[in-house]
């Protein structure tokens, strides 16, 4: 369509230069700085930080960040929030670990996490569609706390241990690779977290359902006029959230062989920083998952990284919110340099 | 977009009988009606308030009449949702537009009614397909973009207002309701909205454009009628009456011609 000199086109010529530079600091930026993360590490602690066991420790500790980011990002994708997610998953794991010492079989329990996740995530989105309180915030602030009272209700505070390993399997098991050593292995919870993020890749791209997620965070109203059941949309993505918050705790399952009831206080604010830090933007529409995997690396190395220089846990807290702030001003020159006219 | 069959030959394309529409106590409409001819232009007319949206958004299926009847080729229908009335080919340009900026020209085009294969309740949606339909549609109605991929955020009004428009003609729309098309346009690209409202109806689609620019109507409409009050107030061939006429009929007033030039009321 070059032959536009007369007609509709009105736009200025690309600028291929400026796509370029956008395009770095936008869909790149973030990789780089998880590349530049893990070369740092590497020189600073040339004999752990590559080791296997050290890498598949990296896999294994990002799981459940990994997971709950997720289900926050279809969510912040509709320019919404979900802040029960660490609740969720806290009664999700004490309900399965109950039900797994009450001596259910197997194949039930594993089943428990994901379906309660689901169905609180549900009453999130019900509550949000058919209430119409004012803001996603205010629902799942509600939740946040409610089902927190519940979790501690029925645990009575105590925690449950001696998970059966069926049940662990996805959150503890390795597969062996056939070279490399004693800890060459790739973690099942990997695997898990692979299918998750492909899925919901080729979800958002080739299901109607997934372009409509992103057309409710672009423009409620042309959504809507277009026939896109908007209501429906949200339903479904707080119950996403809610479900990969309950697969997040049967993980949490298998890894600690335990449930306990505070798992998971402030995990929200995780997901949320890694959906952040990963350029998706807080008011809908825009971001990748690419992005998202990206920014729970970059809090995955952070914790990680200053672990094995014996920094103290107060500098992690520190240094995780800097990388926010930084993370979503490389955001801002992005669109500044992207769309200047 | 090509001319179906005629089951009523004789019988307007769109016609509305006896509207009325209630707000609770406040009629915003009083038994209106309104007839379009395939392949013509009507311009609706009328101050803020008169009730020219009120009439569209039924038209479109947006709110149910509160009484009267409409009619789409002699056959009685009822719309309880935008989707019905798109069902019959009648579709509405948006005054804000209803694009997603965030999303592609293409994808734009046909949200909602994705092209792709359904599979119970969801399309697994053909991109290839969609975006080669979407490149055809805008080349038909002339409308250049640089690439069916850009964002709509990166375009300029006039080029919304396009795509717009191409996506409320993409499913052999036989009615297209636009509301103020020209109204948050720099003037350059008014010119170009409006010769593509005329290329419409070469196509064979009939347009109802409700605007407030006599520029606008008298560039492509071919017949005006008035809104007053919830009322229908005047209505004439474009070429049996003037601008200043117009006006008149605008703020209630027939008869009147030279003296009610706008440029001169204070």
């Amino acid at each position: 369509m070059a032959d536009s000199a007369k007609g509709q086109a009105l736009a200025p010529p690309p600028k291929l230069e400026r796509d370029l530079r956008s395009r770095l600091l936008g869909e790149y930026g973030i990789l780089i700085i998880v590349v530049v993360m893990a070369a740092a590490l590497s020189f600073l602690q040339p004999q752990y930080f590559l080791s296997a066991q050290n890498v598949t420790n990296i896999v294994r500790q990002i799981g459940m960040n990994a997971l709950l980011a997720l289900g926050m990002y279809l969510v912040i994708l509709t320019a919404g929030i979900d802040l029960s997610v660490g609740s969720v998953m806290a009664l999700a794991i004490m309900l399965l670990a109950m039900a797994d010492q009450a001596g259910w079989p197997w194949p039930i329990v594993i089943l428990i996490g994901p379906a309660v996740g689901t169905l609180i995530g549900l009453i999130n989105g019900l509550g949000i569609t058919l209430l119409r309180l004012p803001h996603p915030f205010i629902m799942t602030l509600g939740t946040l706390n409610t089902v927190r009272g519940i979790c501690y209700l029925v645990s009575d505070g105590h925690p449950v241990s001696g998970i059966s390993d069926p049940v662990r399997f996805i959150g503890i098991a390795d597969i062996p690779l056939p070279f490399g050593g004693e800890f060459a292995v790739i973690p099942v919870s990997a695997i898990l977290l692979l299918v998750c993020y492909f899925g919901v890749a080729i979800f958002l791209q080739r299901v109607s359902l997934g372009r409509h997620i992103f057309a409710v965070g672009g423009n409620p109203q042309a959504a809507r006029v277009s026939g896109i059941n908007v209501d429906g949309v949200l339903v479904f993505v707080y119950a996403t959230s809610g479900f990969f918050a309950g697969l997040a705790a049967l993980l949490m399952a298998g890894r600690t062989g335990s449930g306990y009831p505070n798992l998971g206080i402030g995990a929200e604010l995780d997901a949320i920083a890694a959906v952040i830090i990963g350029g998706a933007s807080f008011f809908g529409g825009r971001g990748t998952i690419l992005g998202v995997f990206a920014g729970v690396l970059v809090m995955g190395l952070l914790r990680n990284g200053l672990n094995l220089m014996d920094i103290s846990a107060f500098w992690q807290q520190t240094l995780i919110g800097i990388v926010i702030l930084l993370a979503v001003w490389i955001d801002v020159l992005r669109r500044r340099s992207g769309r200047r006219t | 977009m090509e001319p179906s069959a005629i089951d009523n030959p004789g019988a307007p394309l769109l016609e509305a009988k006896g509207i009325s529409k209630y707000f609770g106590a406040i009629t915003a409409l009083d038994s209106v009606s309104l007839k379009l001819e395939r392949g013509e232009v009507l311009g609706v007319v009328g101050d803020n308030g008169a009730g020219k949206s009120t009439l569209m958004k039924i038209l479109a299926g947006l709110y149910p009449p509160s009484a009267g009847e409409l009619l789409f080729e002699g056959t009685s229908v009822r719309f309880n949702s935008p989707r019905d009335a798109r069902a019959v080919g009648i579709e509405m340009v948006y005054q804000d537009l209803a694009l997603a900026g965030n999303m592609p020209i293409y994808e734009n085009i046909y949200l909602g009614r994705e092209p792709g294969r359904r599979v119970g309740g969801l399309t697994i949606i053909d991109r290839k397909k969609s975006r080669e339909m979407a490149a055809n549609h805008l080349d038909r109605l002339k409308i250049r973009v640089k690439s069916v991929d850009q964002p709509v955020e990166e375009l300029s009004g006039g080029q919304q207002q396009a795509v717009a428009i191409g996506r409320a003609t993409a499913f052999d729309a036989r009615v297209v309701i636009m509301d103020e098309p020209t109204a948050a346009l720099a003037v350059k690209e008014v010119g170009k909205v409006l010769d593509l409202i005329k290329s419409l109806k070469e196509h064979g689609v009939s347009v109802i454009l409700i605007s407030h620019r006599m520029d606008d109507v008298f560039y492509v409409a071919d017949r005006v009628m008035a809104i007053f009050h919830g009322r229908n107030f005047a209505e004439a061939p474009l070429k049996s009456t003037s601008r200043n006429e117009v006006i008149g009929w605008i703020m209630g007033t027939k008869g009147h011609t030279e003296s009610l030039a706008h440029d001169r009321v204070r």
